[in-house]
Order: structure tokens, then sequence, then C-alpha cells
């Protein structure tokens, strides 16, 4: 099982590698929301603007990124793979290559906004730690959001009509647990519970993506 | 008569509601005064959202246990009746508001809107309303209840949670919010007089039987329309 898991994992790199033009269009993407951004706003915005544009940009990311995922798969394609592998192992490396591709593009989002907005963050190291968590959550929920929509034959935007609102409260968690990053001083112990709720959150969508895949690829 | 015990329950338990909401003692508390009646109507929306959902999503569960397509038309009747019980929730609670909260305690729209409850309350509406987008998406019936079912089962899942959450995370406006007299965002049986329990418990019913009833009502016209499909 772990061996095919790899192995669909490895089939998603090589292709996101010799496809370049999909990875560099994400990078581009980014690079000019951002830069969008970096014009529209005045130049030195406040923590709290900072921090609320910074998630929207990231939502937004995460819908580029990880909706192509299943879109990407022709049905041909999907047969073949439904006589190799198991729809858990198959919904598990899919989970796990939008879950690497989405760090990447969350580190790449977060260096960006330090340049072109500057820097409020008073705690970086704790703000990394913040947003890779926010781009597992993100990534989790739109990959199993992108599985339902290529079922329907509509694309990228049944994606955020379906995302938007399962991923609000994680959000609104994010946001809150942002704050810690900058002045905002918690209440002891109150970082690490908002943490571990938004663990626990991405447990449950794993587990909800294992236990309904199996429906959604049957054809 | 022993199916419809229950619509004449709900009949009887509504006229109870009405006539003893409007004409029973109730206290006089300062800013809600006699709006505190409205409890019985709002509050009771939002329970028979609640139930009617949790309703759809059994039935979403059984579809995918045995593909009968009977119970994605159970599924979908029983989540649209709850999206009209949650608009009337909200339609109830603008009237609260604009009595109370706007013109008492000088509350602007941004922090009403902003309020947990009906955060929780816009995600519950905006997931179903999602359903419905993707339901309409389909022409091939049975992909429309399989997906739709699916996408039911991991919102709703999602959904609940952050009910329980959210409004443990933020301020609020309403009675039993953390900051007010008691800590549990939930209801809480401290937190209501005796005399208008009384009233309250049988308007939940009565007011979810009645959703209960519009969604039967719904099912057996689709039944009909689709009776060739079914035994076909």
């Amino acid at each position: 099982m772990y061996q095919r898991i790899i192995a669909l994992l490895k089939k998603d790199i090589l292709l996101e590698l010799r496809q370049q033009h999909t990875f560099y269009g994400i990078l581009l993407y980014i690079a000019s929301t951002v830069y969008v951004l970096h014009l529209s706003m005045p130049d030195n915005p406040d923590a709290d603007v900072w921090n609320s544009l910074f998630w929207v940009i990231q939502l937004f990311v995460c819908v580029n990124t990880v909706a192509k995922s299943f879109l990407q798969e022709s049905r041909g394609r999907m047969l073949y793979f439904y006589t190799i592998a198991s729809p858990v192992e198959f919904i598990i490396a899919k989970l796990l290559f939008n879950l690497l591709l989405m760090l990447l593009m969350s580190i790449v989002s977060l260096v960006l906004f330090y340049i072109l907005l500057n820097n409020p963050v008073n705690d970086g190291f704790k703000f990394i730690g913040i947003v890779l968590l926010g781009g597992i959550s993100l990534s989790l929920v739109f990959s199993v959001m992108s599985a339902i929509a290529a079922k329907a034959q509509h694309n990228a935007a049944l994606i955020a009509i379906l995302g938007f609102p399962v991923i609000l409260p994680q959000l609104l968690l994010l946001m809150r647990l942002s704050k810690s990053a900058f002045q905002e001083v918690f209440r002891e112990g109150a970082i690490l519970q908002l943490a571990g709720l938004i663990g626990l959150l991405d447990l449950l969508v794993i587990v909800m993506a294992v236990i309904l895949f199996p429906y959604l690829w049957k054809e | 008569m022993n199916k419809s015990w229950w619509k004449i329950l709900s009949f009887v338990l509504l006229l109870y509601t009405v006539i003893c909401g409007f004409l029973l003692d109730v206290p006089r508390l300062p800013i809600l005064n006699e709006t505190i009646r409205n409890l019985y109507f709002h509050v009771c929306m939002w329970f028979a959202m609640m139930i009617l959902f949790i309703v759809s999503f059994v039935y979403s569960i059984k579809y995918l246990r045995g593909f009968d397509y009977r119970n994605d038309i159970f599924a979908h009747n029983f989540a649209s009746v709850g999206c009209i019980m949650g608009i009337l929730g909200y339609a109830t609670g603008i009237i609260w508001v604009s009595v109370t909260w706007v013109t008492d305690q000088g509350q602007s729209l941004g922090s009403v809107l902003k309020e947990p409850k009906l955060i929780g309350a816009a995600i519950a509406l905006l997931i179903y309303g999602a359903y419905f987008v993707l339901r309409g998406s389909f022409t091939d019936i049975d992909k429309r209840a399989r997906i739709s079912a699916v996408y039911n089962i991991f919102a709703f899942a999602m959904l609940f949670p952050s009910i329980w959450i959210i409004p443990r995370l933020v301020g609020s406006l309403h009675p039993g919010a953390p900051g007010s007299d008691s800590g549990n965002p939930a209801l809480d049986k401290n937190d209501m007089d005796a005399g208008m329990r009384a009233v309250f418990y049988p308007a939940v019913i009565g007011w979810t039987l009645l959703g209960a009833w519009i969604a039967t009502l719904r099912i057996r016209i689709e039944l009909l329309r689709d009776k060739k499909l079914l035994h076909g």
C-alpha cells in the first residue's frame, strides 16, 4: 500500500517537473497578485490589514494551485488508475502531493509579502509555522473540493463555491492564531489550543476524504 | 389517523405557542422587554433548521449505503426546507435586532454581522446554497445523487465543529456568550424563566414538526413525479 502511494506521489511530482509551465504559472499568479496588492495598498499597511490580506491571498493561491489536481486527470487516465490502485491510496497520494505543493507556494507568497508589503511580523518563526499549518488545512480541504468539482464538468468556479463556506471556520481560526505572531498577547495555553483545534479539523478532513472518496471514484 | 398524529400534534403545539406565547406573562428585562416573546419564533427556527439538516445528512448516508434514489429525494428536500427555516430565522432575527441591539445598545451593522452565531448560520446557508448549485450542475441523476451526497456529508461534518468552536472564540451579543453571565454559548436552562420554558420547548417541537411536514409534502410530490423512474 505504501509503495503504491509513493509511486503515485512520485508520478505527480514527475509530472509537475516535466510540465513546468503549470508550476511557473502558479508562481507568476502569486507574484502578480502580490504585486497588484503592493501597488494598490498604502506604503505601510498595519498588521491587521496585512494579516487579513495575506490569508485571503493564500485562499486564492490555494484554489488555483490545488484546483487542477483532479481536473487535469483525463477520463482514460482515471480508468487506468482504477485498475492499478485503490481509491484510498489514490486520494492519500493526491492529498500528500497537494500538501507539498501548497507548502511550497505558502513560503513563496510569504517571502513576496515580506519583500513587497514590508514586514509587520514580530515573531517570524512562529508566523512561518502558522503559515505552514494554514497551507496544510487549505490544501486538504480544497483537494477534496477539487475531487468533487471534477465530477461536475464545471471547474474552478465550482471549487470556490463549494470550498469557501467549508474552509471559513479554519480560516477564521488561522487569522486569529496568526495575531499571536504580531503584537497581540494571548492567554497562557490559548495558542496551543487553537493550533490543536486546526490540527484536529485537518485530521477530520483526512478521515472524511478517505471514507468518502471511494464513492466519488466509482463511475 | 395513525400516520397523521404528528401533524395534528404540530398544529396543536403551534396553536399553543402562538396563543400562550403572546398572552402569558414574561419577565420584563431592560432592553428586551416584551420582545423576548420572539424567542418562541426566532430560536425555534434555528432548532428546526439544524434538526432538518441532521435529517438530510442521515438520508445522504443512507443513500450512499444502498444507492436508493428515494433517499436522495429525502435528503435534498429536508435540506431545502432547512434552508427556508434558516432564512426565516434570519428574518425573525432582523426584527429582534432592530428593536434591541441597534436601537438600545447602539450596535453598528458591522458588529451585528460579525456575531458568531450569525457567522455559523451564514456558513450553514452558504454550504447548502453550494449544495444546490452542485446538484444543478449535473444532468445524470445517479451521478448527481451520489456526488451531492458526498458533499452533503463532508460539508455537514465540517459545519458542526465550527458551530461549536466559533461561538467560543469571539465575543457575542447573544445571551450565553463568554463575557455575559454564563459561559456556555449553547442553551443553558438557567438562562430562561421557567414559565417561558413551558412555551419554548413545545414551540421547538411544533416548528420542527411543521418543517418535517412541509418536507414530506414536497417529497411526496417528487416521488409521484418520478414514479416511473422509481418503479419502471
